[in-house]
């Protein structure tokens, strides 16, 4: 995509039921220090306006981040919605956080069922940032994992 | 008096109060009973899940109805009887509880508690749409004020329902407390104006120990000087950031958010648990913490005063500024975010301007590096560097964590080494 410009264009978001956002404003950080290009669309973003961004910008990846404890459920009933757009059904889309109410437990099949759903990577908490800057460096050499 | 506020006026010592909320009703009740039944001066909690809180009762039906895990109450998409039922002979005179939601068009959720015969509750137009949505705040503000309304229809029937501004928690850290002073200030006179008598200002515990004493008296101050009547209270939020990961860090922050709140004469404490960093904490984590806190709690003593540093001065300019932009508080309200008079720091929702910034300084005080349009010119201090990297933002989010997490794990080790003196270094070798 961007050939002109090295970097990436991201959108950074939160899902509909979730008003954290000190998550989005790192993530935000971290994207930008490593020379990316982010939009923010911040918090408790309803599935429609999501979807709308997302045609809008066609961004490079979709980082989806939720901790609230419902990020599973919105995440596999958005992803689809996005999947859904020609324009974005083979945009990168990964989805971190916590994701489900009771701690690390039932992490791995969350991040199974999600990427089944179809997402290209899932980041639950514990597997650190570093996961998340190798995917990024894949992607930015066109590697899709 | 009567209700919420006359039990914690009368309550003789510091009243303790979880933050819980479980989907299931079964789990709710058997958690409200525990509260009561904790050994502890308590007041029981409802937490509402997020669905709820955005509005969206029909996802919250469908995770229901597929046993699936909320991350609180869905009290409206629970008919009506099944709440009467849970907090059936549980919920009175002697055992008021609130429920917590953290809804900007809260209307519904309102009403369904008062249906419920709950009567108390919390939140607030700024406090509840700011951190918690992208409702525009002219909107948040409408839909309180009716909320408002509602509840103070039920005085015609002689009860006294109760509001608590969540003004003294925006966005749970980095926010000085200067301006968590005065939202809470302007949120329970928002209140007061719309027919609710009894009302609550809170103050979360920030980074600070003696900033955080200075900031509640000066909210008592500045409530005392707004607010009319007597049935008005402050109540303390154990620490709403970053939160320590070992539960010894963890019961460490609470016991010392208890100690404030009891140094300061506040009325009421919401405590955190050891599941805080982790995940919703389950019913006998919620007890225990209850149980912290109230030991913390009564081993401290009632300090008067405190140094002043000029939190008070920062939080009378905020008010009266903001009320002076309009003689109804509903507009002024708008018209203050709009103008950047209110800014809350780090703030993604559309309408705040996002000019402000905050830094921890070296001796763990929370100060404004930025100041946008605040109108504190002359009378706060900045300091601080006023570029955030990604590094430097997460060190000022984990500095409480680390704070307590280091000296938690620190007291291990040391326990540990006590456990085994005579343990010889060649033998581990081996
Ligand atoms: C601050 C806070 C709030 C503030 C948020 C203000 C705001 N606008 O942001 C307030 C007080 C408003 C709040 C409200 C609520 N909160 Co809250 N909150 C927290 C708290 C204390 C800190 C979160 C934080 O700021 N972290 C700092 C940021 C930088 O880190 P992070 O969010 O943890 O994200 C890190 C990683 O997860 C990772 N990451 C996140 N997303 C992604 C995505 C990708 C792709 C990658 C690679 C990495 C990644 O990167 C970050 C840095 O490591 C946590 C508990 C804790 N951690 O101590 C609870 C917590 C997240 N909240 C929780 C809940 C449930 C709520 C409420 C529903 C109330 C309730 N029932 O208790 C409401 C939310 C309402 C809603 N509609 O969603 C729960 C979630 C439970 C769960 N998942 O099991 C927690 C864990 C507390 C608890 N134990 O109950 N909260």
């Amino acid at each position: 995509m961007s050939e002109r410009t090295p970097g990436l264009d991201v959108v950074v978001t939160s899902l509909a039921s979730d008003a954290h956002t000190w998550n989005l404003v790192y993530l935000q950080l971290v994207l930008e220090e490593l020379g990316h290009r982010v939009v923010n669309v911040g918090a408790c973003v309803p599935d429609e306006l999501l979807v709308d961004e997302c045609v809008q910008c066609a961004p490079d990846l979709v980082v989806v981040s939720s901790v609230n404890g419902h990020g599973f459920h919105d995440g596999t009933r958005v992803i689809a919605a996005l999947r859904a757009r020609p324009g974005l059904a083979a945009t990168a889309v990964v989805i971190g956080g916590k994701l489900g109410t009771g701690g690390v437990d039932g992490a791995r099949e969350r991040a199974a069922r999600l990427v089944a759903a179809g997402y290209d990577a899932v980041f639950e908490d514990g597997t650190g940032l570093a996961a998340f800057r190798t995917f990024l460096t894949q992607l930015q050499a066109g590697v899709r994992v | 008096m009567n209700g919420f506020g006359r039990f914690v006026a009368e309550a003789d010592g510091l009243v303790v109060q979880p933050r819980m909320g479980f989907g299931s009703p079964e789990l709710m009740r058997r958690g409200l009973a525990a509260v009561r039944d904790s050994g502890t001066l308590a007041v029981g909690t409802i937490t509402l899940d997020s669905y709820t809180r955005v509005g969206s009762h029909d996802v919250a039906r469908a995770a229901l109805a597929a046993g699936d895990d909320l991350n609180g109450y869905p009290i409206v998409a629970h008919p009506v009887d099944t709440t009467l039922a849970v907090v059936d002979g549980i919920a009175g005179a002697g055992f008021p509880v609130q429920v917590r939601h953290g809804s900007a068009l809260p209307q519904d959720i309102v009403a369904a508690s008062i249906a419920a015969g709950l009567y108390a509750t919390e939140g607030g137009p700024l406090s509840y749409c700011l951190p918690y949505s992208r409702v525009p705040v002219r909107e948040a503000v409408r839909a309180w004020r009716e909320s408002c309304r509602l509840l103070a229809r039920l005085r015609e029937t002689g009860a006294e329902p109760h509001l608590e501004s969540f003004g003294g928690c925006m966005l749970g850290q980095l926010c000085p407390p200067s301006l968590l002073v005065a939202i809470s200030v302007l949120e329970g006179l928002f209140f007061q104006r719309h027919g609710v008598r009894s009302v609550s200002l809170s103050y979360a515990q920030q980074t600070n120990a003696d900033q955080d004493a200075e900031a509640v008296h000066a909210l008592a101050t500045l409530a005392g000087q707004h607010l009319t009547g007597h049935d008005w209270h402050i109540v303390i939020y154990t620490y709403m950031g970053v939160f320590p990961r070992t539960p010894h860090g963890a019961s460490a922050l609470l016991a010392e958010a208890a100690r404030l709140a009891a140094r300061t004469g506040a009325a009421r404490l919401i405590v955190k648990t050891v599941a805080e960093a982790h995940r919703i904490p389950t019913i006998e984590e919620n007890v225990a913490a209850l149980r912290t806190a109230a030991d913390s709690a009564t081993s401290t003593t009632y300090e008067p005063s405190t140094q002043d540093t000029g939190i008070l001065a920062e939080a009378r300019a905020l008010v009266d500024a903001v009320l002076a932009l309009d003689d109804a508080l509903d507009t002024a309200l708008v018209t203050a975010v709009e103008l950047g008079f209110l800014d809350v720091p780090y703030c993604l929702h559309p309408d705040n301007p996002g000019r402000t910034r905050t830094f921890v300084d070296h001796d763990g005080r929370l100060r404004w590096s930025r100041l946008g349009a605040l109108p504190l010119r002359g009378i706060a201090d900045t300091g601080g560097d006023h570029d955030v990297t990604a590094a430097g933002l997460l060190r000022a989010l984990s500095h409480v964590e680390r704070r307590f997490d280091d000296a938690a794990i620190e007291q291990d080790l040391h326990a540990l080494h006590l456990d085994r003196p005579c343990e010889p270094t060649s033998e581990r070798n081996a």
